[in-house]
């Protein structure tokens, strides 16, 4: 586990490049949680689906293309605090336009580190979730998680209101998480730091098979 | 579960018996027809010459029930409804469009209800009522359906509502839902035929031997009544959900497009249509495409336009092929390079898109501007307005609350000179396509008195707000105007804000 001050110091010396790609795992865990949500609709919103998939593809094929240099990710993956949050709001701006330096090839530690930003912690159940992530390490909300997307998928979506309206304490991480979140920074902390080392997978895996998953992902949203 | 979908659809019942409520008709007695209104375009959307004529809420089950026995609808409108302003999520204003002489108004909300307005009569002593409507009628056009094959419930809200050209003393309206269209006549009754001496009082036939003489029986007058009859019901042709209907020019044919396929109706024809588009492809994973929205030209029975998720409009014409997976004409403005980000594709999807009223222009409304395109040219827009730019700066925290995915619709004036569209926090924007003014108007009980001039609002961009500016950071998200509607030929506007409607005019001078 790397200590905080380590993080945020790195974080701003590399100024531009972690804060775009930190921003765009962000931007891919909050997407991959929206698709799980309509995962769980027996007949979600088409458009909406379809416009977030489109999303998360975009997302993964640039990480696939342009992955070695997006160094600090791997640490703050988990990080989910309000800092990660607001900071997203740079990609609203151009994507492209300065936020693209050179990939820097004389850290060898990045390459090694760039492969689990893609499968990192939203991604769909069957792959890092409940696959080869150490299981040892998996934190309580992680589990807890699992346990929601279990019981609701074998409920009506009615449900779904009913079960986040009355959460208890292991809950409301999810819930901070499916709000935004912006709540996870309060009192998620622990569950979120675990669920990180829980969440990354051996650097083997590559960032293809994620994109394996978006389909399966897809293809059962679209299933209805 | 999600259930495999099946080849046939449960058939649901869809037979409704005579639905009917009895309604006082306000003001003198007037031919229903009603003369088509003066054209007055000319004057276009002067800034800050908007006033607001009423706000009328659409009657909740409470008033509803009231009405029935109450004499007065008048008293309703004006004292019930609007000094209640409690609303449930049924409440909430789904659609709202004039009919062609704009003489009625009609809403359709989340409760699956239709309530249809009636302008007042205009009168020389009563100028300041002009543009004012009134309830007219109420009527439950479609209630919550559960399909049992794929374990769904079926919302019975309203999506959309046209209606079709009125062609005797009865109205005509289609109404959807996600999944079902239904065609409506509206009609009046205000005579009865008294003294058959063949029935009883009850209407029981009464044995012919008491029988003596027979009587032609008279029509007698009676409290006016306002009927609404399902007359035909076009269901089980949508597997997803109905976003858009468009009645043809041909006055017989209508058609319904969902996320995937638009299908053609024969107005005589429930039990089957024609499928138009299918854009489903063969492997759903390859799926990154949608309808948004889909309308029939307004002259040319041929010819009709869908959009898409993509920011793409297709124009088909119907002669071409009878599956028309082939476009005629496909407008697309290429991407602007310095504004690309991961939510480029999201706002560029187009949520409605209308032909001007010549049938010239489509206008299209995209999440952050309104486009006008001429269907001679399909590389780029001839017009860009900008609706609300100043969120592209927040399409993350938008992404985030799901704004980004909101459905707003867009409308264009009796003369296509200016268009109307909406925003945040009961904003409303109109773009003089001639002069290039542009004027944010808002929707509120608490800023606009009856007939008071509405004050233009500014969204602060950066630097120092000024005092009568709104900063981008206090706009309320949840208050959006998604529909809206213009008169035909005057200039009166319709602007539903959550369960409001709020009908404005300008200044008479």
């Amino acid at each position: 586990m790397f200590a905080r001050g380590l993080k945020r110091k790195c974080a701003e010396d590399e100024e531009a490049v972690p804060a775009y790609s930190l921003q765009r795992q962000s931007l891919l865990d909050m997407s991959l949680v929206k698709l799980q949500l309509c995962h769980m609709l027996v007949e979600p919103n088409l458009c909406r689906s379809v416009l977030i998939a489109n999303t998360v593809r975009q997302i993964q094929e640039e990480m696939t293309q342009d992955g070695s240099w997006c160094v600090p990710v791997p640490q703050t993956a988990g990080r989910a605090s309000r800092d990660r949050l607001v900071s997203t709001e740079i990609l609203c701006r151009s994507a492209r336009e300065g936020a693209r330096p050179a990939p820097d090839p004389g850290d060898p530690a990045s390459e090694l580190q760039v492969v689990p930003a893609a499968q990192a912690p939203g991604a769909p159940p069957g792959g890092a979730w409940d696959g080869d992530g150490p299981r040892e390490n998996r934190g309580s909300f992680h589990k807890s998680l699992d346990q929601i997307f279990e019981t609701l998928e074998s409920q009506s979506p009615g449900a779904v209101e009913e079960l986040f309206s009355d959460v208890d304490g292991s809950y409301y991480d999810l819930d901070a998480v499916l709000t935004g979140m912006v709540g996870g920074a309060k009192s998620g902390q622990d569950g979120l730091e675990a669920f990180a080392s829980a969440a990354a997978p051996p650097p083997s895996a590559s960032c293809k098979s994620d994109l394996g998953e978006l389909d399966h992902v897809v293809e059962i949203l679209v299933e209805t | 579960m999600l259930l495999s979908l099946p080849a046939l659809h449960l058939q649901t019942s869809e037979y409704h018996p005579l639905f009917q409520l009895p309604h006082r008709r306000l003001g003198p007695w007037c031919s229903p027809t009603g003369s088509p209104a003066p054209l007055s375009c000319e004057t276009g959307c002067g800034e800050g010459s908007w006033i607001l004529v009423c706000r009328l809420l659409v009657p909740t089950q409470v008033s509803l029930l009231s009405m029935e026995e109450d004499i007065d609808t008048r008293k309703i409108n004006n004292s019930f409804l609007r000094d209640h302003s409690y609303a449930t999520e049924a409440d909430i204003i789904s659609t709202v469009e004039f009919n062609h002489t704009g003489e009625l108004l009609a809403t359709g909300d989340k409760g699956g209800r239709v309530v249809i307005f009636q302008r007042e009569q205009e009168s020389k002593n009563q100028v300041h009522r002009r543009g004012e409507y009134n309830v007219y009628s109420t009527f439950q056009s479609h209630e919550p359906e559960f399909d049992y094959l794929k374990s769904l419930e079926i919302e019975e809200k309203i999506n959309k509502i046209r209606w079709l050209p009125q062609q005797n003393a009865a109205y005509f309206l289609l109404s959807t839902n996600d999944k079902t269209v239904k065609l409506w006549k509206v009609s009046e009754r205000d005579k009865r035929p008294e003294g058959y001496n063949l029935k009883d009082e009850e209407g029981r036939l009464r044995d012919p031997a008491t029988i003596t003489t027979l009587r032609v029986p008279v029509l007698r007058p009676m409290d006016l009544m306002v009927e609404a009859t399902p007359r035909r019901v076009f269901a089980n042709a949508h597997t997803y959900h109905i976003n858009s209907i468009s009645v043809n020019s041909d006055y017989e044919t209508y058609m319904s497009a969902d996320d995937l396929r638009i299908n053609l109706w024969n107005f005589e024809i429930t039990n089957q249509s024609f499928n138009i588009v299918d854009i489903k492809p063969a492997n759903m994973e390859e799926l990154t495409e949608v309808i948004t929205a889909a309308e029939f030209h307004p002259h040319h029975c041929n010819t009709f336009v869908y959009s898409s998720s993509k920011g793409t409009i297709r124009l088909c014409d119907m002669r071409a092929s009878a599956l028309c997976d082939r476009h005629t004409k496909f407008f697309e403005e290429p991407e602007d390079p310095s504004n690309r980000s991961f939510f480029s594709e999201i706002i560029s999807s187009i949520s409605d898109v209308k032909f001007s009223h010549s049938g010239r222009y489509i206008m299209t409304r995209d999440y952050l501007t309104v486009k006008v395109w001429d269907l001679n040219m399909e590389n780029r827009p001839i017009e860009t307005y900008q609706v609300h730019d100043y969120l592209r700066s927040k399409l993350c925290s938008l992404y985030e609350n799901d704004c980004i995915f909101d459905k707003f619709e867009c409308v264009w004036n009796g003369s296509d000179s200016v268009i109307m569209t909406g925003s945040y926090n009961n904003f409303f924007r109109m773009f003089d396509r001639n002069t290039k003014r542009d004027v944010t108007l808002e929707a509120s009980r608490e800023n606009s008195k009856p007939r008071a001039i509405l004050k233009p609002r500014k969204v602060c961009v950066g630097g120092k707000r000024r005092k009568d500016e709104i900063s981008v950071d206090s706009l309320d998200f949840s208050k959006k105007i998604l529909h809206t509607a213009w008169h035909p030929s005057e200039n009166i506007i319709a602007v539903a804000a959550t369960n409001n409607l709020y009908i404005f005019q300008d200044k008479v001078n």
